[in-house]
């Protein structure tokens, strides 16, 4: 029984893992950068939902919106102040650009908030379930975990394949020239890809600060990182490859904890990566582009 | 001597100017400590700038020369810092004569960390782009981690061994416990000094900028500037990154023993991903590809943070902002042309027209 409701977890965690992978994904698929800043917008989703519930004493509905709508408005100002300028340039230009805007967030956040770590209080007011008598424990937050990451992963794929923004998305991530020549507004795509992506950062911040309340200034890196890994994992630009890769990235961690070693569970995560890209260079469900001379 | 130094080839003028300048400025900082004219603060942070440049100068062998993107040096870097940290702690007895202990340190640095460079090397590179820097990433953390969960002890019978924690080396009369996982290894002998930092920086700085002027150098370019074409003309892109990959690794090991010999305590926390991070932060400020930029870089980002330490909490903050503002500078297309229509060079040749009408 403990193995199912180890595998009930991991997939919980990786649902969380998932949404920030979608967020990644995107990003890198349509704008072509690796968007490090990606785990510390969950930081500061996290000090949102912390400031509205706790400090100004809101209700729980309340701070998810607004961590929401703050996020998402901070996905666009980073892509419009700092990344913008720099479309042009080499992409190691503009991953120690994202690089900066990390430790920008993240010393913000220190400055605002202090080391110390805050607490930030469930949103998901659940209770454990028992099942089989009382042998299977499923934790509230994993009954709302996974329907909402279903669900986000349905609407975005439905979004990307029939809306007319979305389909702008698939061209821009194809052929900028060609996107261009076909009237689609590159800055705005690319703003709104970063907007849905950081949107679904905060949803992911919710999720995970709901599961795991302690908040520090780092606590994005870490999440951020395995974000990036799954996106990878998955096969980078690829939707349900993000998907795929963070469930099952958050299923290798958990058993990996509770089976083999706590302290070498990230060991196990990374070594398990590098043998699926040994044998699948491209990612599970990545395409596998020829090279032309 | 201006018509000797005419007659060298460029390069190696450029190599001399370089050279001049780190041992002018290694000449100075000796006479300022010897004055007692700098502050012990500043003395610091010497022995830092010096390793964080080769390590700088290392990666700028992979990221510039090789082009590809690694997020795990902090790996090789932890890898010597503590193969040569142990063997020191273990000799520290036996080889009473401080420059023989640890010119095999540095050795064992520099060669413990090539056969992983070597081995990841082998594994790795047949990715590429960011799937290779992925997994950089991940052999460094895996590394870290690693590290941090291995205890090894030595008493009459020999080494042991474990994964658990110190009780369980079950180390008999006299025993050592060497590594303590996550507290690493405590009292390593203080042997990094100036000299021999400044010394292995020109050494290295002179491989680097003699490997890309060679044969093998040109074929490592090749291979980044069209991985295709290259093959086509007959260059094994296998053996010729993995010699780049190598290289690289040793130097990085040799800075990780030059690290490690300089602090108290090592532990593998200082090895995660933060600290590649920071390195290809001097390599892309210095400039890609930009030997002399990657020192320059290491320099100044190392003094920057003490020196903004009277902002106190809002110094990284500052820092963060600065190195957006710079990448922005630097890559911007209208900031790019704003620099070309207003650099000194242009201003000269405008007054020297000026003057000719």
């Amino acid at each position: 029984m403990s193995f199912i409701s180890y595998l009930i977890k991991g997939i919980s965690l990786g649902s969380v893992y998932a949404i920030i992978a979608l967020g990644y994904t995107m990003v890198y698929g349509i704008a072509k950068m690796l968007n490090f800043a990606h785990g510390d917008v969950i930081m500061v989703g996290g000090y949102i939902l912390f400031t509205v519930m706790t400090s100004l004493g809101q209700s729980p509905i309340l701070a998810v919106l607004a961590s929401i709508v703050f996020c998402t408005l901070l996905g666009i100002t980073i892509e419009r102040i700092a990344y913008k300028p720099l479309r042009k340039a080499s992409s190691l230009a503009v991953l120690i650009t994202a690089i900066g805007v990390s430790y920008l967030l993240q010393n913000l956040a220190l400055i605002i908030y202090g080391t110390e770590t805050k607490f930030v209080t469930s949103v998901i007011p659940i209770p454990t379930i028992k099942l089989a008598g009382g042998n299977l424990a499923i934790p509230g937050q994993t009954l709302v975990t996974i329907p909402v990451c279903i669900v986000i992963m349905v609407s975005l794929t439905v979004f990307i394949r029939k809306s007319k923004t979305g389909r702008g998305m698939i061209a821009v991530s194809e052929d900028k020239g060609a996107a261009v020549l076909m009237g689609v507004n590159i800055n705005k795509t690319i703003a709104i890809t970063f907007a849905i992506g950081s949107a679904l950062a905060a949803v992911a911040s919710v999720l995970m600060f709901s599961s795991y309340p302690s908040l520090t200034p780092t606590s994005g890196a870490m999440p951020g990182i395995k974000a990036f890994v799954a996106a990878v994992f998955g096969g980078i630009g690829s939707i349900p490859g993000a998907m795929i890769g963070g469930i099952l990235l958050g299923i290798i961690e958990i058993l990996g904890r509770a089976y083999i070693s706590s302290q070498l569970a990230d060991a196990i995560v990374f070594l398990i990566l590098i043998l699926v890209l040994l044998i699948k260079p491209a990612g599970i469900l990545g395409r596998k582009m020829n090279e032309k001379v | 001597m201006a018509k000797y130094l005419s007659k060298l080839s460029k390069s190696t003028r450029s190599n001399l100017y370089t050279v001049t300048a780190i041992l002018a400025a290694y000449i100075i900082f000796t006479v300022l400590i010897a004055t007692g004219n700098m502050s012990n603060l500043l003395q610091g942070l010497l022995i830092q700038i010096f390793y964080y440049a080769i390590l700088a100068i290392s990666l700028n062998l992979t990221v510039g020369i090789l082009g590809e993107l690694s997020l795990g040096h902090a790996g090789f870097m932890c890898i010597g810092a503590f193969t040569s940290a142990f063997f020191s702690k273990c000799t520290v007895d036996i080889i009473t004569i401080t420059w023989i202990r640890f010119t095999i340190a540095l050795i064992i640095g520099a060669i413990s960390a090539a056969i992983f460079g070597a081995f990841i090397g082998f594994v790795v590179l047949r990715l590429r782009g960011d799937y290779l820097a992925i997994v950089t990433l991940a052999f460094g953390e895996i590394i870290k981690n690693v590290i941090n969960v291995l205890y090894i002890g030595i008493d009459q019978s020999g080494f042991k061994f474990s994964v658990k924690d110190s009780v369980s080396l079950n180390l008999g009369e006299g025993g050592q416990a060497i590594m303590n996982g996550p507290q690493g290894i405590f009292g390593t002998p203080n042997d990094t000094n100036l000299t021999i930092c400044v010394f292995l920086l020109i050494l290295f700085y002179i491989i680097i900028s003699n490997l890309v002027n060679s044969r093998s150098g040109r074929a490592i370019m090749a291979i980044r500037d069209n991985r295709i074409a290259a093959e086509s003309i007959g260059i094994n892109i296998t053996k010729f990154k993995l010699l780049a990959f190598t290289i690289s690794a040793a130097m990085a090991g040799v800075a990780g023993t030059l690290f490690s010999h300089n602090i108290t305590i090592l532990d593998s926390k200082k090895f995660g991903y933060n600290q590649s991070i920071m390195i290809l932060v001097f390599v892309v400020l210095g400039g890609i590809g930009n030997i002399r930029g990657s020192i320059i870089a290491a320099a100044i980002l190392t003094l920057l943070p003490e020196y903004l330490r009277f902002l106190e909490n809002y110094r990284m903050l500052i820092y963060a902002v600065v190195l957006i503002i710079i990448m922005i500078i630097n890559w911007n297309p209208t900031c790019i042309a704003w620099r070309k229509k207003y650099s000194i060079r242009n201003l000269l040749s405008a007054i020297n027209k000026k003057k000719e009408a």
